[in-house]
């Protein structure tokens, strides 16, 4: 055992840092605003990436990928990481939708047209699956497209679609036929978020930022020549959008703070028995979040070591989200009740506690966002431990009776 | 990165978990349970026979020089099948006390006989309600010890016992006088548990003294790690399987969100469990200056684990899981044994947040 990169690994980390060491002047930091001023920034190091052949490192080379390794994406996104660069503009665009249209597009034409500009950081995507009516049932979606000649008629709204209000492209679900059951009526479609009749509104969330929208289509027409996948696939196409989704969520957001932030806040608390950090409850309660959270970052050591030996990763990968955010939620909860009155107050003097106050406030998105708690707690039950599926009356049946029950 | 077992740990995995399905059966625990006797001395023969109790012990001491991560291995696959023998005391704890600490005298005269079966070890810690390597009421005095330890599992069937006292740990021979080894009754039913009381008997210190016992009780506690890891997958893979199985309101009762999360629960914490569990294995196989952090880390992972498995495994198989009949019993009952072995969670927490403190300290340095 040894957490040392391998000769080969070795060697492409050299090569990555010297590359970053070198263009590191053109990074802009990572704008967590989602206002259209943060997107300058990120284009620039976006286009500086492709052209050093830093993007889409596990790609195919015939969609213009680097056919490179996992092992090799992961190095450049543990060094890039250390730049705070402005990535997640294209975190949903390069992460989960471009993959979804270079497998599923219909011609080369297609491919062509999106995939490199996407990848040169030229165009924003955005991944438009959850309604109001169907956010953990993806499959529920109720969004229309109708057929009409070369062409799809779009009616109907998204919701909780991360930077539509920046994006120029997106993937969209619709129902295009409510006559056979849920699963089988979706087909996905390429939509240009310019187009007439897409109307974008931002969210404002419980933390006070808007990084979502509701995104309303009214007579919106799309060519056909822009269906991902056949006319009824749409479920099994947007398996590949939430295989990669789960790749791309589940650590630990960057702002979250961690086991040490949580001892120097207790450290500079006294309690009337002594210093917090002294205290028998304190000490659990640290321990119990070191657990999570180091628990988390060795697990996923465990699946960097199994892809860096060249053999599958194990389920055990299907723990972290859950983990992650219901320990930045308690950690937060803890922080604040150690402050006591301070910890209801935004700027109290005191190390770290503002930024336990607002993850504490991120966490509740996190438990929902990406797949719910419970939603992944029955992953994990049925596709890691065998468990039987859950009672679906909707599953058979027609979606237009489906959308009756209840 | 190489952050897992070896392609030879991994096989040695495999021929142990094929031996004791085959051979280490519950219901031998059970007999045991039911006989009082303290161990299936047949099984023993055969893990005896198959080098195990050889496994870390020296060439030169008749052993077969193995690392400690083939001895994780085994620790695991003894704990998932409650193998009724005394493993865990005598080479998890007994040799390793006598790797880390022993004098050249001890090492000669207990290690060949570790290896080839005609010696038991067992580990003296448990004293009344002080956690191991605190306060101990151990008096040593011109080599000879008096005081109280209980309880000590398989004392009974020990050729020496090492017991800890505030400034290290010490060898007593069973067959020495002053010693007294009476059974006491405790909550596991399967490793039987005995008084050890020491009235001027004589005794050898260990090399090292204190820091020879808080290496120990380091090593302890990641192997036993691994002893409770096996056992909280074992918990859970036979509650799972009840679940698969079990019929009621008009369906297989797994397919119940609120059976399934608790499943889910289960498979989250071993999975933490064996993190924390394989970072402990790393550390004591490279002496990594993270050793004390992440010797803690993995025994309070193991035993949240493995308590929140064997609770739920009664849970989840409802009635029939509380009968004497049903073997959730055994891991609910050896959880809460390994639990006192070598300190709670509590203690061990404490431990944790000392070591990242140090550390803290140590980077900030």
């Amino acid at each position: 055992m040894n957490f040392d990169d391998t000769t080969e690994e070795a060697a492409y980390r050299a090569q990555v840092k010297t590359w970053l060491n070198a263009n590191k002047a053109a990074i802009r930091p990572e704008d967590h605003s989602s206002r259209a001023d943060a997107v300058a920034g990120a284009k620039v190091w976006q286009s500086l990436k492709y052209d050093a052949g830093y993007v889409g490192i596990t790609w195919p080379k015939a969609v213009g990928g680097q056919g490179g390794n996992a092992m090799q994406q992961i190095i450049f996104n543990q060094e890039e990481a250390k730049y705070d660069a402005p990535t997640g503009l294209y975190a949903i665009g390069l992460g989960m939708c471009i993959p979804t249209v270079f497998t599923h597009a219909l011609s080369p034409d297609i491919a062509a047209r999106y995939v490199p500009a996407a990848m040169k950081g030229e165009t924003v995507w955005c991944q438009l699956f959850s309604e109001p009516a169907s956010g953990s049932d993806l499959a529920g979606a109720r969004t229309r497209a109708e057929q009409n000649g070369d062409e799809w008629v779009i009616n109907g709204q998204k919701v909780w679609t991360s930077g539509a209000h920046l994006s120029d492209f997106g993937i969209v679900v619709c129902r295009t036929d409510p006559s056979v059951p849920k699963h089988k009526g979706l087909t996905m479609f390429i939509v240009d978020m310019k187009a007439p009749g897409v109307d974008v509104r931002p969210i404002r969330q419980m933390s006070g930022s808007s990084e979502f929208n509701e995104v309303f289509f009214t007579d919106v027409r799309i060519k056909d020549t822009h269906r991902l996948g056949a006319v009824g696939d749409g479920w099994k196409v947007s398996l590949t959008t939430l295989m990669h989704e789960r790749l791309a969520v589940g650590g630990k957001p960057a702002s979250a703070p961690g086991v040490q932030e949580m001892i120097e806040l207790a450290r500079a608390i006294d309690l009337e028995e002594g210093n917090a950090l002294e205290q028998s409850h304190v000490r659990q309660k640290i321990a119990e979040a070191y657990i999570n959270d180091r628990g988390i970052a060795l697990t996923r050591m465990r699946t960097i070591s199994a892809l860096s030996s060249g053999r599958a990763p194990g389920p055990e990968s299907s723990i972290s989200k859950v983990v992650v955010a219901k320990t930045m939620q308690d950690m937060g909860s803890f922080a604040a009740d150690l402050a006591e009155g301070a910890g209801m107050m935004t700027g109290a003097d005191l190390p770290h506690l503002s930024r336990f106050q607002g993850s504490y406030i991120g966490a509740a998105g996190l438990r929902i966002a990406g797949g719910t708690d419970e939603i992944l707690r029955n992953i994990i039950a049925e596709r890691v431990l065998g468990l039987p599926g859950d009672i679906r009356p909707d599953k058979d049946i027609p979606f237009s009776e489906a959308t009756k029950l209840g | 990165m190489n952050f897992q077992f070896s392609d030879e740990a991994e096989a040695l995995r495999d021929q142990a978990r094929r031996f004791l399905d085959d051979k280490a059966d519950r219901p031998k625990a059970r007999a045991v349970m039911n006989s009082g006797v303290s161990h299936d001395v047949q099984l023993w023969a055969e893990i005896v026979a198959l080098g195990w109790t050889a496994l870390r012990i020296p060439e030169e001491h008749g052993g077969l020089g193995l690392s400690v991560l083939e001895l994780c291995v085994l620790a695991e696959e003894i704990g998932r099948a409650l193998a009724p023998v005394p493993f865990s005391s005598s080479v998890l704890l007994a040799t390793e006390a006598l790797l880390l600490g022993g004098t050249e005298a001890q090492k000669s005269k207990w290690l060949p006989k570790l290896a080839d079966g005609s010696a038991v070890g067992a580990v003296a810690l448990a004293e009344g309600t002080a956690p191991p390597g605190t306060r101990s009421g151990i008096k040593v005095v011109d080599g000879k010890a008096t005081g109280v330890k209980a309880p000590v599992p398989d004392a009974a069937i020990a050729d020496f016992i090492i017991l800890s006292a505030q400034d290290g740990l010490y060898l007593v021979e069973t067959d020495v006088t002053g010693i007294s080894i009476d059974a006491v009754e405790t909550i596991d039913m399967v490793r039987r548990s005995s008084r050890l009381t020491l009235a001027n008997a004589v005794v050898e210190p260990l090399d090292g003294g204190r820091a020879t016992l808080d290496a120990f009780l380091q090593s302890s506690a990641i192997l036993l790690a691994f002893e409770g890891l096996g056992g909280a997958d074992q918990a859970m893979e036979m509650a799972v399987a009840y679940a698969k199985e079990r019929v009621a309101f008009g369906r297989k009762i797994g397919g119940y969100q609120a059976v399934k999360h608790r499943a889910a629960d289960m498979y989250i914490k071993n999975q933490l469990a064996r993190s924390h569990a394989y970072y402990g294995a790393w550390a004591l196989l490279t002496g990594a200056p993270e050793l004390a952090q992440a010797a803690a880390g993995a025994r309070v992972a193991a035993l949240d684990a493995f308590q929140f498995a064997a609770e739920e495994n009664v849970q989840l198989h409802g009635g029939i899981g509380f009968t004497w009949e049903s073997d959730c019993q055994f891991y609910y009952r050896r959880a809460r044994m390994l639990s006192g072995t070598l300190g709670s969670k509590a203690h061990w927490s404490d431990a944790l947040v000392r070591a990242l403190e140090q550390r803290n300290t140590m980077m900030a340095a």
